[in-house]
């Protein structure tokens, strides 16, 4: 889905900036919500959640065979030893690129995403295009984030139809040998961590 | 159901257009969404499956119409109107006219990063053993329920291969309406192209789902 992105969001007349307002003043009087816990929940997910998250999971994983291993039988208990659990990311399966096989995530039903490891899903990722495309046409989908993979590369796709939420560790690129998981961490993109990527190859000195 | 939400392989909604640098939120209400969905779930009065389920029920020129946050937003209103909390009328007016439905309970600000970071876990254990194994050769059920499921459309009367048996997880399908947890195994089931879309599909594709153990017979 295309979005304009040109309107005034901030316009006290844009109906939908009307009608949630509304809905929060009602809430409000009636004392249902709290204001200020809605202002704790989106600074939760603008500053504290987010991709970075899932970048330090696949940093390690790359480096620290013990973790690796741990990712594979126990993600969920894996990803908590660094603190990161909770909303949308209570029952995680961390998924393996390899040579042979690249793997992609999507929720054609709705918009299943690991939340604690990477933050709010983005419009594409909610929106038909991509959960309509992503299980028949896969390779039309990469194409449009810019990546066209070997015919000869099998390509699995994980539709997150259950409560399971799906990380995928992307292969570690080439020219990394000796690197810190701190820099490691910063080749490692959302879409990489979502499949419609690949972790960035660091750019010759 | 065979809602608007169930989108795996229809055609014609174009390119995905992904946005680079996209922010968290287009829009300052899109902020005010997110959080109040949130909170308005905290109250303990809805579940998740019911949530999807509101959602799916847009009407489907709405749901194709609308943004995620529209989607949730509207979504919230009938919840909230079919749990008592709100009415039309305060709708119309955008202020309380009268009292409703007490709250289990609110959420306050103190208590957002604790509710956060705990989630709403849905593993449940199951009484007796799983009914399949990881290599078993499964068929999907062929279902068309007016009620919640989370077997799409695509991979109904599908023949596929269990790849992993999971925990026992709370079946939305009873779940979504009020009719229990009554909790099952899932399965992470693996079909191939072929199966899944027939003539011209890739021969190189994949695709699985996670199926709640009554969505599945021998094959």
């Amino acid at each position: 889905m295309s979005h304009d992105h040109d309107h005034h969001h901030d316009n006290e007349l844009d109906p939908m900036a009307a009608r949630v307002r509304a809905l929060e003043t009602i809430l409000t009087e009636k004392g249902l919500v709290d204001p200020e816990a809605i202002h704790a929940i989106v600074e939760t997910y603008e500053t504290k959640v987010g991709p970075r998250n899932g970048a330090k999971v696949v940093a390690k994983a790359w480096v620290d065979p013990e973790f690796n291993a741990w990712l594979r039988r126990d993600a969920t208990a894996a990803i908590a030893s660094l603190s990161y659990t909770g909303r949308q990311g209570e029952h995680m399966q961390a998924v393996f690129n390899t040579p042979e096989t690249h793997n992609l995530v999507v929720c054609t039903l709705c918009s299943c995403y690991p939340w604690s490891v990477l933050g709010l899903p983005p419009v594409w990722y909610k929106s038909p295009p991509y959960r309509s495309r992503a299980v028949i046409d896969p390779r039309g989908v990469l194409a449009e984030f810019d990546l066209v993979l070997p015919d000869t590369t099998s390509i699995r796709v994980w539709d997150s139809t259950a409560e399971l939420r799906y990380l995928i560790i992307p292969l570690r690129p080439e020219g990394t040998d000796g690197w810190s998981e701190e820099r490691l961490a910063t080749l490692v993109t959302r879409d990489s961590m979502i499949g419609t990527g690949l972790a960035r190859v660091p750019e010759v000195a | 159901m065979n809602g608007p939400q169930d989108l795996g392989g229809q055609m014609g909604f174009g390119p995905v257009n992904p946005e680079k640098d996209e922010p968290y939120f287009h829009a300052a209400w899109e902020k005010r969404a997110l959080g109040l969905t949130l909170a308005a779930g905290a109250m303990g009065h809805w579940n998740i499956d019911e949530s999807r389920h509101a959602r799916e029920s847009l009407h489907p020129a709405d749901y194709y119409s609308s943004s995620y946050y529209e989607i949730w937003t509207k979504a919230l209103e009938v919840l909230l109107k079919r749990h008592g909390f709100v009415t039309d009328a305060e709708l119309v007016q955008g202020h309380a006219l009268g009292k409703g439905t007490e709250p289990k309970r609110v959420l306050q600000a103190e208590n957002v990063a604790a509710v956060l970071a705990k989630g709403g876990p849905c593993d449940r254990p199951v009484g007796q053993a799983p009914r399949f194994q990881a290599g078993n050769r499964v068929r999907t059920r062929n279902f068309n329920p007016h009620t919640h499921t989370r077997l799409p459309r695509y991979a109904r009367g599908k023949t596929g291969m269990v790849e992993a048996v999971r925990e026992g997880f709370v079946f939305p399908d009873t779940n979504a309406h009020g009719q229990g947890e009554n909790p099952q195994y899932v399965y992470t089931v693996v079909f191939t192209a072929g199966e899944i879309w027939g003539e011209g599909a890739d021969p190189t594709l994949t695709v699985s789902i996670d199926a709640w153990e009554s969505y599945l017979e021998p094959a």
